[in-house]
């Protein structure tokens, strides 16, 4: 039950690199990330490349195989042909650092930009009160292992470098709507923030993000077009903003 | 090469970014502390990740029975006695507090119909206590850990304009040395980052270990590669001493096939929530392995056992929902006498027992690692399941109170890379709920530390700083050594093989004799490349502390003549209550390990009070219970619920 | 490419894409058939002609509402509003650009123009041409913004169409009468809602703005239904395109006399 497969591995770093082909053996039942391993414990000892739980927990081992942005160790082998070649390379939207792995501080950058949950006041520890459908919501979103995908595919600042400044991208417009949703989050800007501060604009709703998600979250159409709906209210809408005006209507 | 050492000085650092060393930082910075974490792999990515069960506390929102007493009862029954009653105790009284406080963070759990935080059934747990999200309570707690730092560095930047004044995570560092003064105080740690192999020096008089197990010492194992006993290995160099090293989890569900994933994690959530195991003879095996411990405390028919996943209060749990270490050994045992599966293992099966809605809502991550991996519908078949190295109950001794390590002043330690507190074995959800009792202690026993050392620092001695870069460095100059993979594969079979779930005294003896062995060959290894991102050079670093490690288990292992929780012995299978009141230490002596005897200290009284006083008998020696006196033990457990 | 996936920095690899699979397949399949959609909508709605059979009132959904003075007396059933129309004005141009609008600023629509058209980006992975982005922040398409007004015209459009179709069931002797185009009708105009009510604003505003969903028992359950119809916005969005495509061929094939209406009743 096993064969010899052909990959195709970028070894290189921030200066240049290539893709380097090897021939290596694949069993019954393995990922991607089983083939990384055995070649490097067998012929190359220091291909790097990040990796923890091996179980799609940790959102480490996010790569693109085949040119389709994916964790290494979600990717069975069942689902090339034998005679198939698999090229694996880093993600294509951060920095390199070597082989597989990247820089992905731009994330933990913009994840400390986004306000914190604001306690509600006069809410004793151990006396919150929540209803599950009212939490539903925002714990879809925090399934989010932060892989980093999702960013990754982002063509906002994948083909736009210029762009990262401005735009927080998918998994940190999930965040700020999972904090807008929350039931007991005390601070009514998070919509604001998401316009004026993370660039909610620049998403042109074209899906890349859910497509990629290993955790199957609706980015798009349960975080990010909610979102620009309550975006719409705040900002563009006349009715709401008259509404407002006259002191009605807070949801 | 000094010269250009980057160096950083704080007052506490913190090795290790998983639930124990965040709630440590988080207790050191809100203390006024200039405070450093370090870990190995990318922040947030730490191996409580996997966690998927619960938070065990007993905040009573499902059964209000429940009470801090009720849990350290159990907690105590699961680790056999043998845990460190003053820790068991801390935790159970202070877990629901740490858990509400993760609400005040952020976290979201899963609620009852009146808003509370919801509780689920898990193996050893008398009531619903497991606070939990679906099955990936791990993750919350690591986000909302995560996202309360990313909040006090918020609060710091609109102080001083400087978002990592007072706290800094540094990711993708492994610390390699702990460094210490003459004396053996400690004042920092010496480590490099894994991106470009630069070495870095912190200087810290505090240093709080919480690097998590053991287990990739094992090969089945549901563990991660972070889990290389790094923490004990320091805490044994530097001259701390770990305790319990003998008891190790095995779970007894990890997945057998394929090949690839096998050890991976079934949650116990899936017996909790209504599966069964099964032999390939399609018997719901369970029931013949009740022990006499806790015969009366669980179901002894089918149709009571399914009576109680609706009706808890009248009915007894179902065998299958015992101790880990329980469960374990009965599927080590179908197995052995073949009616095992065809891939080693057993059924667990849940398909036929809830509609395919309730599966997916409920173990929603169970169905979809299933069908990634294995090409299973859980909804429909059974899994196939075994036993998988998960967890070690040993660790560096420490005071219970405050988290500081034995014989090292100004080293501390929490999390599972401590020991003490899950005695002989460690009952689910109870990890999580440790993490946080003392990790919050932990950073908060340093802060006094420190607060209590005034101006004075620890000096570290040039010497110390050279020898660590040496030995760091020492596998790029071996030419022609070994390669560290081979190595590593090699000690993962023995120590599954010989010192895995049921032990005998010539095998361990073997294993010992093949560790030596090892350690020999591990002073050649050969590493190729360079310092920038080398797994193999990496790997070569983790080896001696695994090597270490696993010597100590072993030796242990061998020394403990009686089978109990995580530790058993073919030859000595009987548990015996005159080994329940000592603790086996490990220490280092020269190059080599030392283990001994230490006697326990006697439990509290108002603690021995909380059991009946025939349930005691079955862990204590006659003298012991002559000792507990006339007064002790109650007569009848205190809130009359049949234990 | 130079300042995308080939900025320094990244990862050197010369190709736009590494994908192998027919990536750009979706795309050209969501450009042609939009394409074709829109050539046989213009060419139908400037005909000026086959759009009503007068025995059944069967009216096409182009021409709704016919309301000026060139379109046929029994046709105007909501009144006559405006004069003749000049020679290829779409006899219903003031509520076409509605239409228009809704899908153009559809949340659904925008992702398949904007992959399919735009190219930007053609599809997951793969470079896009253009060398500068600044998505929806800027005009026009800040004006994206206006989808909930188009929401609330589109519901009128659909109550429009509706009307249509009970005005289909009309029979030969001027009574009550069922034959296929009613049928035909009658599904579009269904359709249509759920292609209405599926849609992200009307998810928004029916529900999803709230923070408490348990202080709102019924909105919730609209929520929640909304939510179940708005998981398949994509497929309503196309089985509309369908279907207005199919009535309004129906009828115009009925009226010119080269298809005999299916009688099932009167
Ligand atoms: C699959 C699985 C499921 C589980 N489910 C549950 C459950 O439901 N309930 C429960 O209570 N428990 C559960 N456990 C157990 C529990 O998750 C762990 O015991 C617990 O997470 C350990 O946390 P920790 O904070 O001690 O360490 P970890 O979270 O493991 O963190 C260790 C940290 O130390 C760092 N580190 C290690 N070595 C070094 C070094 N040399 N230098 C720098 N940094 C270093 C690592 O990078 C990491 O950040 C489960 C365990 C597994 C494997
Ligand atoms: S939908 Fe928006 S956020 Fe998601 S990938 Fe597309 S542009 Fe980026
Ligand atoms: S939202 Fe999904 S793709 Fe994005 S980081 Fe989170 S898990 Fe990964
Ligand atoms: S290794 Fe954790 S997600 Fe792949
Ligand atoms: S019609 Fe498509 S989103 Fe509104």
């Amino acid at each position: 039950m096993s064969y010899d497969a052909k990959f195709r591995v970028w070894r290189g770093d921030a200066s240049g690199g290539e893709l380097v082909d090897y021939t290596v053996e694949v069993n019954d039942g393995e990922v991607v990330l089983d083939i990384i391993h055995r070649l490097q414990a067998t012929q190359s000892g220091d291909l790097a490349v990040r990796w923890n739980c091996k179980a799609g927990k940790c959102g480490s081992c996010s790569a693109e195989v085949n040119g389709i942005p994916r964790l290494m160790c979600m990717t069975r082998m069942s689902t090339f042909t034998e005679t198939e070649t698999v090229t694996v390379t880093p993600m294509r939207a951060f920095p390199v650092i070597r082989d597989l792995v990247t820089d992905v501080s731009f994330n933990y950058e913009k994840a400390r930009q986004i306000p914190a949950f604001a306690p509600p006041e006069g809410v004793a520890r151990g006396e919150y009160r929540m209803q599950q459908v009212d939490v539903e919501r925002s714990q879809e979103f925090r399934k989010c292992i932060e892989c980093f995908l999702c960013q990754n595919t982002c063509h906002v600042v994948r083909d736009h470098e210029e762009n990262k400044e401005a735009f927080a991208g998918p998994r940190f417009l999930i965040r700020a709507a999972e904090l807008d949703m929350h039931p007991l989050d005390a601070r009514d800007d998070r919509a604001d923030f998401a316009r004026d501060e993370q660039g909610i604009g620049m998403c042109n709703i074209t899906k890349c993000c859910t497509e990629v998600c290993p955790e199957h979250i609706r980015i798009t159409d349960n975080g990010i077009i909610p979102m620009k709906e309550r975006v719409v209210g705040k900002r563009y809408d006349p009715l709401v903003w008259l509404g407002n005006k006259i002191g009605r209507r807070k949801p | 090469m000094a010269a250009e050492l980057e160096t950083h000085d704080y007052d506490v650092l913190i090795v290790g970014a998983g639930g124990a060393g965040l709630r440590a930082a988080i207790a050191a910075r809100e203390a006024g502390l200039r405070t450093a974490i370090i870990c190995k792999s990318l922040f947030g990515k730490a191996h409580t990740v996997m966690a998927e069960g619960g938070i065990a506390a007993s905040m009573g929102n499902v059964n209000s029975h429940d009470s801090w007493q009720v849990h350290f009862r159990d907690t105590m029954r699961g680790g056999k006695f043998l845990n460190s009653w003053r820790m068991a105790e801390l935790h159970a009284k202070e877990a629901p507090d740490r858990v509400w406080e993760l609400e005040t963070y952020g976290a979201l759990f899963d609620r009852t119909p009146d808003g509370r935080i919801s509780q689920r059934n898990f193996g050893g747990h008398e009531y619903p206590r497991l606070a939990h999200v679906g099955d990936r309570t791990g993750l919350e707690l690591i986000r909302t850990m995560q996202q309360k730092i990313v909040s006090l560095q918020q609060d710091d930047q609109r102080e001083s304009g400087d978002p990592e004044a007072r706290l800094k995570v540094f990711a993708e560092v492994t610390i390699t040395d702990l460094l210490q003064d003459e004396t053996g105080t400690i004042a920092g740690a010496f480590g490099y980052f894994r991106e470009s192999g630069r070495f870095v020096r912190f200087n810290a008089p505090a240093v709080v270990l919480a690097t998590g197990g053991i287990g990739k010492s094992f090969k089945v194992t549901s563990n991660s590669w972070e889990y290389t006993g790094d923490g004990h290995a320091l805490a044994l160099r530097a001259g701390s001493t770990l305790v319990n090293m003998e008891f190790i989890q095995f779970h007894p569900t990890g997945m057998v096939w394929p090949p690839s994933v096998k050890g991976i994690l079934v949650t116990e959530s899936v017996r909790g929530d209504g599966g069964v195991l099964k032999n390939s003879e399609g018997k719901r095996f369970m029931f013949d392995y009740v022990p006499d411990v806790f015969r009366g405390q669980y179901a002894q028919t089918e149709e009571e056992g399914d009576r109680w996943y609706t009706d808890p209060d009248n009915n007894k749990r179902p065998p299958e929902l015992l101790p880990r270490d329980e469960v374990a050994r009965a599927i080590n045992s179908e197995v052995k006498a073949g009616r095992g599966s065809p891939h080693g293992g057993v059924f667990l099966d849940i398909a036929s027992r809830r509609s395919p809605e309730e599966i997916l809502k409920k173990l929603p991550s169970m169905h979809h690692q299933f069908k990634e991996l294995a090409d299973v519908d859980i909804t429909q078949e059974a899994m196939e399941v075994g036993p998988t190295c998960h967890y070690v109950m040993g660790g560096v001794e420490v005071d219970p109170d405050t988290a500081a390590a034995a014989r090292v002043p100004g080293l501390f330690a929490a999390g599972e890379v401590s020991g003490g507190m899950h005695g002989s074995n460690r009952l689910g959800g109870n990890s999580l709920s440790d993490l946080l009792v003392f990790g919050a202690r932990a950073g908060a026993g340093a802060a006094a530390y420190v607060r209590g050392l005034g101006d004075a620092r620890p000096i570290v001695p040039q010497s110390a700083l050279d020898e660590a870069a040496t030995t760091a460095l020492a596998p790029f100059e071996e030419e022609g050594g070994e390669n560290p993979y081979t190595l590593h594969q090699e000690m993962q079979q023995t120590m599954n093989d010989l010192v895995g779930i049921i032990r005998k005294a010539e095998e361990i003896e073997a294993a010992l004799t093949k560790l030596e062995e090892l350690k020999e060959r591990a002073k050649h290894l050969t590493v190729e490349g360079h310092r920038q991102f080398n797994p193999g050079w990496h790997l070569a670093l983790d080896l001696r502390n695994m090597l270490a490690v696993s010597e100590c288990v072993a030796r242990a292992a061998l020394l403990r003549q009686e089978s109990r929780g995580g530790h058993t012995r073919d030859d000595y299978p009987k548990m015996d209550a005159s080994w329940r009141g000592r603790n086996l230490i490990c220490s280092t002596e020269g190059d080599g390990i030392r283990v001994e005897e230490q006697p326990m200290p006697p439990m509290r009284g108002d603690l021995l009070d909380l059991f009946q006083r025939d349930e005691l008998a079955k862990y204590l020696t006659p003298e012991e219970l002559a000792a507990v006196g006339a007064t002790g033990g109650a007569t009848e457990a205190t809130d009359g619920s049949g234990s | 490419m130079a300042g995308g996936v080939g900025s320094p920095g990244r990862a050197q690899i010369p190709w736009r894409t590494l994908r192998g699979d027919r990536w750009w397949f979706p795309p050209a399949v969501t450009f042609t058939l939009i394409v074709l959609w829109l050539l046989y909508a213009l060419v139908r709605t400037s005909m000026q002609r086959d759009y009503f059979v007068a025995t059944y009132h069967y009216l096409t959904p182009f021409y709704s509402p016919c309301v000026t003075a060139s379109c046929h007396p029994d046709a105007r059933h909501v009144g006559t509003w405006l004069g003749e129309m000049p020679p290829l004005v779409p006899y219903a141009f003031f509520l076409l650009p509605i239409l228009l609008g809704f899908r153009l600023t559809c949340y659904y629509y925008r992702k398949a123009y904007y992959r399919a058209f735009w190219l930007s980006p053609p599809a997951c992975a793969v470079a896009e041409p253009h060398a500068k982005y600044t998505g929806e922040t800027r005009f026009p398409l800040i004006l994206q913004n206006a989808h909930r007004y188009f929401f609330y015209a589109a519901v009128v459009v659909s109550g429009m169409n509706t009307l249509d179709a009970f005005d289909g069931f009309h029979g030969k002797d001027g009574g009550v009468g069922v034959g296929l185009g009613t049928i035909v009708m009658l599904t579009n105009a269904a359709f249509l809602w759920l292609y209405t009510l599926s849609c992200h604003s009307c998810r928004h505003l029916i529900g999803g703005r709230l923070k408490h969903f348990s202080k709102h028992p019924l909105r919730y359950r609209a929520w929640t239904i909304v939510s179940r119809l708005n998981t398949r916005h994509m497929q309503l969005a196309w089985t509309t395109l369908g279907t207005l495509l199919v009535t309004d061929l129906y009828i115009a094939l009925v009226a010119s006399g080269a298809l005999t209406d299916l009688r099932f009743y009167n």
